[in-house]
């Protein structure tokens, strides 16, 4: 006992320990008991659950059609009559943010759950075999590092999205795959560094040593073990590629017209940006806001999990 | 260490043949028709077809092209573009300035980020620490070129502090760019730091110090200061790499000539020589950056030993 | 006048969970050229104490709320930050129960030893790197000269405990305190340490408070033994009266749980039940729910220290029947 903070931890664990005897909490049961309390917590799940329920139902929040530029209105300021003014096509912005919503969620919630899906299996088959499978993927794996994010989407964008082609289908699926392709070997890697750790454990090891099949043990024993830091790394990531598609958009080689999400109105606007800032500015703050939110709840559960922290 | 920097000299080079290949076939082998529009409204003559086509080797198989292509760049050949531009001209005019960008924008981030991470890091939940918390969840959620247009309306344009865009290519010229392209990392550089202190504060070793009778400052100052930033350094290294990629955004908004400004012109273009070679370049500082990272880390934890 | 003494001194956590009263009312003191050991399980706050009158308690969450530190007759806890800074490792110093966390792994071993030689006693570079190798030769490191050069983790868990004595000794300490200094080494390591301790103390005629739960190291090198439960000294006796008639029926179960070789193949005497949550103390006398010879009384009031004479003191209602066996 030659630091205090072992003693406090230690005082508190008795005292926890008369009141929760008999019932034993798991670590999600006390990452929840401390996200109860968080106000930061409520604040990004509030946010999320309006974000989502706007993409769901952009009809309930905006009245206006997003779709109808009359340039009679170009660039006439915020007023009673549209909220958020109109831009350069005499679009509402208002409207445009509301309906652009869904895509830029969409694109967001699409490239998480490739990267995640594509990251995790990868990483948990490379930590639990190891040896040659693992040292290709992970020299797989580096090569993708290797490229700058924002290069080789450019790259692969230029390259397959060519401007006329395709439909909104067509156009967000290459982009939601071009963000994937380049961020997978992060949920990769700290996947397989989880299931490294996982592997090493006693009780894992015992059922290998009880004959159990390797499905068995990655699904039953190691993927539980192994979910809390890509929980939280997709929390973070979703708010990412949300700006990533934004980004991309802003340069003109990721989603564009006819789909309306907020990087096409900010790249819309940001050649006017000296006449009509408040073109910009608005589906800015939409997309700022929503994704710290995400960032907001990523960061609280990471808090919650990690007990070092608290 | 000779024989650790060898051996990850050698693992690179996969890491590095793999990167470009997969450039390379992504600019040169997507179908389309590379000569579009290289010769104003008509086609392009038979001739010139022809001609470029052996110049660029296109009517081999892609993987001899590609072998070519690096043999040449082995010899410090980075090739020409359709109309005849040295691609290595064109990067010696353009590289200074982003290494320039990058570095003002790494000095940016490592003052204030650290500095935030300290004071937040001591003061664990007072009043500075939330602020810090607060405002790098912000940073760290607006993208960069919101940041960049933000900046350039309220002290460009409104404000009138600034110049919108940039008029040299000076160090000091950089400062509002290397700002706006610190913006996010100077957030991750302040919650790393602040973690950083906060884990040391309660080492033991720090206990140590102050069981020895020193005082406050030089306990904070050499003990826990030195351990806290290794980690923050070395992530500052990665950072140098990444900047160089990662300046696109930011050399647009401020009309900076940098190499970013050429990689987007060119891929619009179509000059596939030209985004090769940057890319091949931008890979290899990356790849040199991460080396330099992991024998930085040898150097500022001796318990780190690299066989 | 005792060189160092703490006199009723109370310490509690204040976390999130609640209140841990973690010292209530400490008292104990140690003469110069003599050993006190304070024996106690995990939990009972001798290591507090010894942070306590360090002053290296972390706060918050941990306060001092009572009580006081004396040294040569002054209170620590009421003098000026910047002179109770003066008497660490000059006046007081510590040795660290691991020396791997305790020694700052980015530092060479001989940095840390000139570090305060440096900047409390304003030596140049070179005489504090001679000091720090005579230090470490005389705490028995071969070839002081080289491995001062060295990082800690590049010693040996001994020769690291070690490195952490002469660093202790570094600005000739009057009383110098072990907290649990054998505790993470190898038990062959163990002894020599112990003995190189007893040796340093005995040469240069210091104090020393020796903080350990084991009762074998306590029966070799201890003067004076102060047992400690739930953050009360409960007894406190020379050490040869108190391994012949401890005083308290704590102190009895301690010695009657210590495994013995004359009492082979018979079941070790364990003593039931677990040490007390402190923030929530048992009434009266807070060993009761685990003594054997619990009582109404017990219960109810706190016991006062009885007076067993010679020194020989213990905090149990019942003080005179237990040392009368």
């Amino acid at each position: 006992m030659s630091d205090p903070t072992s003693a406090t931890s230690e005082a508190v664990a008795e005292a926890g320990g008369g009141a929760t005897l008999g019932k034993p909490r798991g670590l999600m049961g006390d990452a929840w008991r401390e996200l109860r309390v968080r106000p930061l917590f409520w604040i990004s799940i509030a946010i999320i659950t309006l974000v989502l329920l706007i993409a769901i139902f952009p009809g309930l929040f905006a009245h206006a059609d997003p779709n109808l530029g009359m340039l009679s209105r170009s660039r006439k300021p915020p007023s009673g009559e549209a909220w958020f003014g109109y831009d350069q096509q005499g679009y509402d912005v208002y409207a445009r943010a509301i309906y652009g919503t869904r895509a830029s969620l969409l694109v967001g919630l699409l490239a998480t759950i490739g990267v995640v899906i594509l990251g995790s299996v990868l990483g948990i088959l490379s930590g639990f075999y190891g040896g040659w499978l693992d040292a290709v993927l992970s020299r797989v794996s580096d090569i993708f590092v290797g490229i700058p994010f924002v290069l080789g989407a450019i790259v692969i964008l230029t390259s397959l999205n060519t401007a006329g082609q395709g439909g909104a289908v067509r156009i967000i699926s290459l982009v939601v795959l071009s963000i994937a392709a380049l961020s997978w070997p992060v949920a990769m890697r700290i996947m397989r560094s989880a299931a490294i750790t996982a592997k090493q454990q006693d009780y894992v090891k015992a059922a290998r040593a009880l004959g159990a099949s390797p499905t068995r043990i990655i699904v039953r024993h190691m993927l539980p073990n192994c979910l809390a830091p890509v929980l939280v790394y997709s929390t973070i990531a979703l708010g990412a590629f949300i700006g990533a598609e934004a980004t991309l958009s802003y340069l003109g080689v990721g989603l564009r017209n006819p789909v309306v999400s907020w990087g096409v109105m900010i790249n819309d606007a940001k050649d006017y940006i000296r006449v009509a800032p408040h073109a910009l500015l608005f589906p800015s703050a939409f997309l700022t806001v929503t994704v710290l939110a995400f960032v907001m709840l990523g960061d609280a559960v990471r808090e919650a999990l990690d007990p070092k922290l608290r | 260490m000779g024989r650790y920097v060898l051996r990850r000299l050698l693992q690179m080079i996969p890491v590095f043949l793999g990167t470009t290949f997969l450039i390379y076939a992504l600019v040169w082998a997507v179908p389309g028709d590379p000569f579009a529009g290289k010769c104003g409204e008509r086609e392009c003559p038979e001739q010139y077809v022809q001609a470029m086509r052996a110049q660029f080797n296109m009517d081999d198989p892609l993987l001899v092209q590609y072998g070519k292509y690096i043999l040449n760049l082995l010899q410090g050949d980075f090739g020409k573009t359709f109309s005849g531009t040295e691609v290595a001209d064109r990067i010696a005019a353009t590289f200074p300035v982003t290494v320039r960008l990058a570095i003002v924008a790494l000095i940016i981030e490592a003052i204030i980020g650290i500095s935030a991470g300290i004071v937040s890091g001591l003061r664990n939940r007072g009043f500075l620490d939330s602020l810090v918390l607060v405002s790098t969840l912000f940073l760290i959620s607006i993208p960069v070129f919101v940041t960049g247009s933000v900046v350039q309306l309220v002290f460009g344009i409104q404000l009138g502090w600034i110049s919108p865009t940039i008029k040299g290519t000076g160090f000091t010229d950089l400062i509002v760019p290397g700002f706006v392209l610190a913006s996010l990392s100077m957030a991750y550089v302040a919650r790393l730091t602040r973690a950083s202190i906060s884990e040391s504060r309660r080492a033991d070793y720090v206990r140590t110090a102050f069981a020895k009778g020193l005082p406050q400052s030089r306990v904070v100052g050499v003990h826990m200061l030195r351990n806290s930033l290794i980690p923050v350094i070395t992530f500052l290294g990665t950072d140098l790499g990444a900047f160089m990629g990662g300046a696109i955004v930011t050399e647009g908004i401020f009309n900076v000539p940098g190499i970013g400004g050429l990689i987007y012109k060119s891929i619009q273009t179509k000059e596939g020589v030209m985004v090769t070679g940057l890319v091949t370049l931008l890979v290899l500082v990356y790849l040199l950056m991460t080396l330099l990272v992991d024998m930085l880390y040898a150097v500022l934890d001796p318990r780190i030993r690299y066989e | 006048m005792a060189l160092l003494e703490v006199e009723d001194l109370h310490v509690e956590f204040r976390t999130r969970d609640g209140v841990a009263r973690v010292l209530n009312g400490v008292s104990y003191h140690v003469d110069a050229g003599e050993t006190l050991a304070v024996l106690g399980e995990s939990g009972s706050g001798k290591s507090v104490t010894a942070q306590a009158v360090m002053g290296i308690l972390d706060s918050p969450p941990a306060f001092v709320t009572k009580g006081a530190v004396r040294f040569h007759d002054e209170d620590l806890l009421t003098m000026a930050a910047e002179a109770r800074r003066e008497t660490r490792a000059s006046g007081i110093a510590m040795v660290f129960q691991d020396a791997l966390s305790a020694l700052n792994p980015v530092f060479t071993v001989g940095f840390q030893i000139e570090e305060q030689l440096r900047v409390r006693r304003g030596m140049s570079r070179a005489d504090a790197r001679k000091r720090a190798i005579e230090l470490l030769d005389l705490v028995k490191i071969p070839h002081a000269a080289q491995r001062v050069r060295e990082y800690p983790h590049q010693f040996s868990g001994g020769m690291r405990q070690r490195a952490m004595i002469a660093m202790s000794l570094a600005l000739d300490p009057e009383v110098l305190i072990a907290d649990e200094p054998t505790t993470a080494l190898d038990v062959t390591v163990q002894a020599q340490i112990m003995d190189l301790l007893a040796e340093i103390q005995r040469d240069r005629k210091m104090g020393m408070i020796l903080i350990t739960h084991d009762l074998g190291v306590v029966a070799e090198v201890a003067d004076r033994i102060a047992v400690m439960y739930a953050g009360r000294i409960v007894e406190q006796a020379d050490a040869v009266t108190l391994f012949r008639s401890p005083g308290h029926p704590y102190t009895e179960a301690l010695m009657a749980s210590m495994p013995r070789l004359d009492q082979k193949g018979t079941e070790l005497n364990t003593i039931k039940g677990l040490p007390p949550n402190l923030m929530r103390i048992p009434s009266g006398c807070p060993f009761h729910p685990r003594c054997a010879r619990v009582q109404d009384v017990c219960r109810v009031d706190v016991p006062r220290q009885h007076n067993l004479g010679l020194g020989h003191s213990s905090a149990c209602h019942f003080a005179e029947e237990v040392v009368g066996g």
